[in-house]
């Protein structure tokens, strides 16, 4: 491993840009509700309807035995119907407020982003990322929730409305066939899920606290640096937006 | 701040009205689980009928006509042939179809696999043939007088058995060793008196049949109650609602007919042709609207009532069963065990140990529950009750093991191979019956041989008990080769469970096949959640997660072990 020098760091074009900005005396940092209320209440229903598919599924698949093979049916269908319910709700609500954007891929600071969470954050270095208005996700965690909403996801509730209307076309050739690969591309995304929340719990611990992101996504505030322009219309025209200054 | 907080008190407001769709969304969408009993609702069992004397059959009974005021059937009958003559002089066509039916002819061409059976014909694992051993096994022909299997049955149209299907079975019942006839003087058999028919009382009592006049034979078959079939005994005559909701009394009441539903004599639903996968199609194969119109079939099927769909309601749970009536038989899961009216059936049968004497007499034994265990007439069984069924695909054909055929003895010999695998769209898993017995062939042919058992000469076995010349007696009398060496070979035999469908609450549960280790285990060809593990992705899943908590965990460390470190 190479020596990295632990403070005035200024390798890279990214890596300085958050000590570059504080150096800015036009910007300033708020406390801004960056998450709305819609994309709160999606995230954690989504999260906990996750948890339930996930352990009745397993249950399901034979690896738990927590409830009864029938109630674990039944709890797993509607569960995943609630779901795809509310992919349908947020699909609309990305698309109608313009907040698709943030998941669009981009591949300026991803490198970064990875060094940083590789061995930055170990070594002390700052975050490379500020969160904007503009931009509320970095490039790795846009590239990670595009996966979940592009690959995993469709792969999850496409085979599992196929397993679902099974009865439809049972009278299908080789339907046997389909029948096992279809459950076996639920069962692989099902893993690639977990891994998922597997990671995805586990960086909201790299916040400035171990508990300061999930606040976050429970509050919607965060502190986030600020235009004079953006602050002055945060302030005239949605002034909830923003905290007030202490 | 006033502002905000009147904007908090709308937001209040907006997230108790958006928890209380939410939860009325959840509520309405679980709704119908609650009607979680009602998918097993039955078409048969929701109305109350009043008890009625007669069971219930795929006709009405016509009722116009009161037997026991006929003149003809007012006479002494003597015999029962005598009586057929009275019969048939009002019903002038009836002799006619019984000689077309698999009843009379004990002969079935199978055109599918081409071959000929029949109990004419065929060898089976218990008894083995008809042929040689004729007065005891026509017995429960439906007819008088067939003594020889190498010729029809007698072509007189009086030789048909009328009573035996149609007589009330207190008046009337075949002797087990004379060729169909009833006795109408006392006698003995196997040391004990044996019932006395009366023809007068039998011929005025007729009526569509009745379960214990099929029974009557079909109870019986191998040789004693339940020996054979295992979910066909005469506990079936007066069932309990949990040993069978159709024929239980407070159930559907029903007659074997009112399923097995043909019309001239001739009744569907024979084991040598089975329809495994019953589609909404007619008589000559063209598709139905409705499945509920195969009612009109002559078929013996749960379809024919009940349909593809048979579980009720729209609730997720009925649709979620009725995915399974394309791949799981009806029987699968509602005949959870058989032989459970308290008759035990044979389930071994070890002809090898037969011969065996007491002091030159021959002996029986029983086992600890009461059921045979060893006959010198018959060597070794094991009886048992409430068996969970052997589960297999099956397209409805069975190829049998004629005399023709040599056999490979280093494995037990199936003596009726099931047609059908996963892939075969006529083809679902079905429960049997598994026979497991020990019976001769010849040793060099390799192939079944005839066992000459019953009979007053001192060639069959009943009577010496000498195998090799049981055996001799046997071949030479159907004119088959034989090296003069046999050997005792395991076989084994399919039954088909379809009989004693128990209530829906007692049908087996999910987790009995979607389990490791469950009732399905050795099925192939389909994908079984909770039973089957898909090993390859089970193992990339499990190691992705795992490697994944292990690296999480390993990050965490060293954020740990840097903390102090980087606070200065």
């Amino acid at each position: 491993m190479t020596d990295i020098p632990s403070s005035t760091s200024s390798s890279g074009p990214s890596s300085g840009r958050s000590e570059e900005l504080t150096i800015r005396p036009d910007v300033k940092k708020r406390a801004v509700k960056i998450y709305t209320r819609y994309e709160r209440f999606w995230h954690w229903s989504q999260a906990l309807l996750i948890f339930i598919l996930a352990f009745s599924g397993f249950n399901l698949h034979g690896t738990l035995s927590l409830v009864p093979f029938p109630l674990a049916v039944m709890v797993h269908t509607y569960a995943a119907i609630l779901l795809l319910v509310l992919w349908l709700f947020t699909t609309f609500w990305n698309f109608t407020t313009g907040q698709w954007r943030h998941y669009l891929p981009q591949n300026k600071g991803l490198f970064a982003v990875i060094k940083f969470y590789a061995y930055g954050i170990i070594m002390g270095a700052p975050h490379p990322y500020s969160k904007s208005l503009a931009r509320k996700q970095n490039a790795l965690q846009s590239l990670a929730y595009l996966t979940f909403m592009v690959i995993i996801g469709p792969a999850l509730w496409l085979s599992g409305i196929a397993y679902l209307l099974y009865g439809l076309w049972e009278t299908m050739q080789n339907s046997q066939q389909i029948f096992s690969l279809v459950a076996f591309v639920h069962t692989a995304a099902a893993f690639a899920m977990i891994t998922f929340v597997v990671i995805h719990v586990y960086m909201t611990t790299t916040g400035k606290t171990v508990f300061h992101y999930i606040r976050t996504m429970i509050t919607g505030y965060e502190k986030i640096e600020l235009t004079p322009a953006e602050e002055a219309y945060l302030e005239e025209q949605q002034p909830d937006m923003l905290k007030a200054n202490e | 701040m006033t502002d905000h907080a009147a904007f908090r008190g709308l937001g209040q407001a907006f997230r108790l009205a958006s928890a209380a769709v939410l939860l009325t969304a959840l509520t309405s969408i679980s709704g119908p689980v609650i009607g979680w009993s009602k998918a097993y609702a039955s078409p048969t069992a929701t109305a109350d009928k009043p008890s009625t004397e007669k069971q219930i059959t795929g006709k009405k009974p016509g009722e116009t006509a009161d037997h026991s005021k006929f003149e003809i059937l007012q006479q002494d009958f003597k015999s029962g042939p005598e009586v057929t003559k009275a019969c048939l002089s009002c019903h002038t066509e009836a002799a006619t179809q019984v000689h077309d039916s698999i009843h009379w002819k004990w002969e079935y061409d199978n055109e599918k696999t081409g071959q000929k059976l029949g109990k004419r014909y065929v060898i089976n694992a218990f008894c083995g043939n008809v042929a040689s051993n004729e007065a005891r096994c026509t017995s429960c022909h439906a007819g008088y007088g067939w003594t020889d299997m190498r010729k029809d049955p007698p072509a007189a149209p009086e030789a048909v058995d009328c009573l035996v299907c149609h007589a009330d079975t207190q008046y009337y019942k075949k002797f087990p060793a004379k060729a169909g006839l009833p006795i109408t003087e006392p006698m003995d058999f196997n040391g004990k008196p044996f019932k006395v028919s009366n023809l007068i009382e039998a011929a005025q009592s007729v009526s569509l049949p009745q379960r214990d006049n099929c029974g009557a034979c079909h109870y019986y078959g191998g040789g004693g109650d339940g020996v054979k079939h295992g979910d066909i005994d005469s506990s079936l005559n007066k069932p309990s609602k949990d040993l069978d909701v159709h024929m239980a009394a407070d159930g559907g009441n029903m007659a074997c007919s009112a399923c097995h539903s043909g019309s001239g004599h001739v009744w569907p639903g024979s084991r040598y042709d089975m329809e495994a996968k019953p589609q909404a199609r007619d008589d000559e194969g063209k598709k139905l609207p409705s499945f509920a119109m195969r009612r009109m079939n002559e078929t013996a099927s749960c379809e024919s009532c009940h349909t593809d769909a048979p579980h009720q309601g729209k609730t997720l749970e009925a649709i979620k069963l009725n995915n399974h009536t394309d791949t799981v038989a009806c029987q699968t899961c509602h005949i959870p065990e058989f032989a459970r009216g308290g008759v035990a059936t044979k389930m071994l049968w070890d002809w090898s140990t037969a011969g065996k004497l007491k002091d030159g007499k021959p002996f029986a034994l029983k086992d600890d529950k009461g059921h045979p265990s060893y006959d010198s007439k018959k060597g070794d069984f094991i009886y048992e009750e409430n068996v969970k069924p052997t589960y297999s695909w099956f397209n409805g054909q069975f190829t049998y093991v004629t005399d023709n055929d040599p056999v490979d003895t280093s494995k037990p010999v199936i003596l009726n191979a099931l047609g059908g695998s996963a892939n075969d769209e006529t083809a679902r898993i079905w429960p049997f019956k598994l026979m497991h017995t020990k019976q001769p062939i010849d040793a060099e042919s390799k192939k079944l041989v005839y066992m000459h058992l019953f009979g007053k000469d001192s060639d069959a076995f009943w009577k010496s008990f000498d195998w090799p010349n049981a055996i001799k007696a046997g071949q030479e009398y159907m004119g088959k080769d034989y090296s003069g060496k046999f050997e005792f070979i395991e076989t084994r035999m399919w039954w088909p469970i379809t009989h004693m469908v128990a209530p829906s609450d007692k049908a087996v549960q999910c987790e009995e096949c979607h389990s490791k280790g469950g009732r399905l285990e050795g099925i192939e060809g389909v994908y079984i959640p909770g039973r089957d593990d898909m090993p390859l992705i089970n193992w990339l899943g499990y190691g992705l997660i795992i490697l994944t908590i292990l690296g999480v965990a390993i990050h965490t460390i060293f954020r740990i072990a840097t903390r102090k470190q980087r606070q200065h």
